[in-house]
């Protein structure tokens, strides 16, 4: 306890048992760490992982040795997935038990081994404070990632007595990221960005993870190029800017893959040309050079080839970047570009997302998920944080909230967790009490972690929930539609859904339901005017409404179904 | 094409499994591995032999790099090298079997009125062919340690 004070830890999620009742009992004598008391260890994580998202800083996660540690197994998986700094402290058996099978002992470093960082079990109290030191140095530094401690409850007896220090600085010989650039490449980069037709800047969860959002904009700005996000990098650069593309990828913007197919050049920071982003790799951008800036040696040239392999932060190889595109600032012709740009603005205007629905909503017979997105883009101004579950609900929010800022947007996007967007709120709400967190999820993924209205009750977390109701699990659905003639095998509930307003107010918060198009204005706003409340807006949404653009399988990226009936390829 | 890669990491508990965890967990096939302390008693010494293109095994040293519990990796491949590995050996005992091992270059460890150990020393190849060899003498084990190697060039695998 005393080393997560040292460490200035303000906040932790957990749940209590027995390996862990001597560190619970610690936490009882003290004021300077709040601990939040979840319904579910996975909660827990989730919500550290939203706290670590949205501030930068590292989540904190107590769970007890057996089922509380497995428990923590998604959680940890969703953050190592999306490189986000989470340490889960577990209690383990006594140190003579383990091995023997006894009572809730689980091999916690076996079983996380492939989804962390690093992990660490404690042998020795004295140990404790470097290992906890090492723990948030490498959790937080270089490519972030989860970290776990596991602690025999013999480790923490409190009447063991040692000196204690907390260690000020701290040196692993075999962790050493690197920061800076290699300067040959930076200017090789530079030369290629300047002589440039057909640019596009590819940037994604790096530059947030990194807080390179301001370098990344100002390079843009000065090269006056096309930026597109990933789903995990939205925010990185402000959505509403007339050089942003929208997110590319599975699901981007016709204009976004369009243009990452057809450039002559990429420059890629924190993204890692994962399936998602380039459909079939044989067939990416084949016309381009590819320059890739990332702080992880593994992830360059780890899928496709790149030609500028650049290691290094964001923060640091942008702004490196930068001083050296400054240098040779006669050598830019922005003019040089013109055709390119004239050419993303002629594929906007055929096939880009339409973001002005909400107008026509009252025509719709039914309410469509981009309406409830839009309006509730609306109603926050575009200014609130964001957290998603997984599935459609997902992607109807990435492509129709505009966000400005970074560390807004808030989901699983490397596991694609469901059940993430509610405890994730939690850990958002926690953080920034006086801002507006809301929720956009589905009926499906919402009832994976619904439990955690309940903690939100005993915190007073003021969430706002936007349940995106189809009655289906939607992307499962919209496969099964397109892909196995409409056999919709399991992905519905047969009338056996919950009444969520219901379900709500047992839980002590508020519940709206809203079904037609006229009314969901009005039950946004109701929404959000309930400041102090928890609010469940529940929206019947158009159950047969799909997802497009949509990548198709096995193809290159400017292949891509626009509606239920067009496709771009023969 | 058969690499090298030689690598070394704490001497603590979990390093190993994390190394072998790495390649069941990314799909990469081991083929032999050998590890033992180094002369540095915080440090061990690995060395595995492994399948792979290029890129394959660059992905690989690249996330051996990347654990926490690895000091330093050596694709030997790359370099100049010399690589041994030890074979033993039991057979029932003759007089033609002992002639055998001597004349293969092994050398008899162990010998009795039923039962004979020799051990031989060399390349991966060089011990195929002994085992080949031996075949027709019907030995009832045997048994190999995988390669060990080290660089011929200045690039040394020390820290």
């Amino acid at each position: 306890m005393r080393s997560l004070q040292d460490e200035g830890i303000e906040l932790v999620f957990g749940y209590p048992g027995g390996a862990s009742l001597h560190i619970y009992d610690a936490l009882f004598n003290q004021q300077a760490v709040q601990h939040v008391l979840v319904r579910h260890e996975q909660g827990a994580v989730h919500a550290a992982d939203g706290y670590a998202r949205s501030t930068g800083k590292a989540g904190v996660v107590f769970v007890t040795s057996g089922p509380g540690a497995t428990n923590a197994i998604t959680g940890l998986a969703t953050a190592h997935m999306d490189s986000t700094p989470v340490i889960v402290i577990s209690g383990q058996v006594k140190s003579h038990l383990i091995g023997t099978d006894s009572f809730q002992e689980t091999d916690m470093i076996g079983v996380s081994r492939p989804i962390v960082k690093h992990s660490f079990l404690v042998q020795k109290a004295e140990d404790i404070p470097m290992i906890i030191k090492k723990a948030f140095h490498i959790a937080t530094t270089g490519r972030p990632g989860p970290v776990v401690i596991d602690i025999p409850k013999d480790v923490t007896d409190p009447d063991y007595k040692f000196d204690y220090s907390y260690p000020k600085d701290i040196d692993i010989r075999s962790y050493k990221p690197v920061e800076e650039g290699h300067s040959g490449q930076i200017r090789k980069a530079a030369k290629l960005l300047l002589n440039s037709k057909r640019p596009v800047i590819y940037s994604g969860g790096g530059v947030i993870q990194n807080d390179a959002s301001e370098e990344l904009t100002s390079l843009v700005q000065f090269l006056d190029f096309p930026v597109t996000n990933t789903l995990m990098g939205l925010g990185a650069y402000p959505g509403t800017d007339k050089n942003f593309l929208g997110m590319l990828g599975m699901h981007g913007t016709y204009e976004a893959n369009m243009a990452m197919h057809n450039c002559d050049l990429i420059l890629a920071v924190g993204a890692r040309f994962d399936d998602r982003i380039t459909n079939d790799p044989a067939q990416f951008a084949l016309s381009a050079k590819k320059i890739h800036i990332d702080i992880d040696p593994a992830s360059l040239s780890k899928i496709i080839k790149v030609d500028v392999p650049i290691v290094g932060s964001a923060k640091t190889c942008l702004d490196q970047l930068l001083k050296e595109l400054k240098k040779n600032e006669s050598k830019l012709d922005k003019n040089k570009i013109e055709p390119w740009r004239k050419q993303i603005k002629e594929w906007r205007k055929e096939h880009g997302l339409n973001h002005q629905m909400l107008k026509d909503a009252s025509n719709s017979e039914k309410i469509l998920p981009q309406h409830v997105i839009q309006s509730l883009y609306k109603e926050t101004k575009g200014d609130a944080y964001v957290t998603s579950d997984v599935g459609q609900h997902q992607m109807f929010a990435a492509q129709y909230y505009h966000f400005d800022k970074p560390r807004r947007w808030i989901n699983s996007g490397g596991l694609g967790t469901m059940g993430f967007g509610l405890p994730a709120a939690m850990g958002v709400q926690l953080a920034f009490p006086n801002s507006t967190v809301a929720c956009v999820t589905g009926e499906g993924s919402i009832q994976m972690c619904i439990q955690e209205l309940s903690t939100c009750l005993q915190y007073d977390l003021p969430i706002k929930i936007i349940n995106l109701n189809n009655s289906a699990l939607g992307m499962v659905k919209q496969w099964q539609d397109m892909q196995y003639d409409g056999r919709l095998s399991h992905s519905t509930y047969e009338d056996s859904l919950p009444d969520f307003v219901k379900l709500t107010e047992s839980f002590g918060h508020v519940g709206l339901k809203v079904e037609k198009p006229e009314d969901l204005e009005s039950a946004m706003k109701k929404c959000f005017e309930l400041k102090d409340k928890l609010v469940f807006l529940d929206v019947v949404i158009d159950e047969d409404e799909h997802v497009y653009p949509m990548l198709e399988a096995g193809m290159a990226m400017d292949s891509m179904w626009l509606d239920k009936k067009t496709k771009t390829w023969e | 094409m058969k690499r090298v890669i030689a690598l070394l990491m704490e001497n603590q508990p979990g390093a190993l499994s994390r190394v072998v965890g790495l390649f069941s967990q990314r799909g990469y096939n081991i083929e032999s591995l050998i590890v033992a302390p180094t002369e540095d008693p915080s440090l061990s010494r690995l060395t595995m032999t492994t399948e792979g293109d290029t890129q394959v095994v660059e992905q690989i040293t690249k996330q051996l790099n990347k654990l926490i519990d690895v000091v330093k990796v050596l694709d030997l491949s790359l370099e100049a090298h010399v690589g041994r590995e030890l074979l033993l050996i039991k057979m029932e005992f003759s007089e033609k079997a002992e002639a055998e091992v001597s004349n293969l270059g092994g050398q008899v460890l162990f010998k009795d009125d039923n039962l004979l150990n020799a051990e031989f020393v060399g390349t991966s190849e060089e011990l195929d062919e002994i085992v080949t060899s031996l075949a027709k003498l019907n030995p009832m084990e045997v048994v190999r340690t995988g390669l060990s190697g080290i660089s011929s060039t200045a690039k040394t695998l020390t820290i």
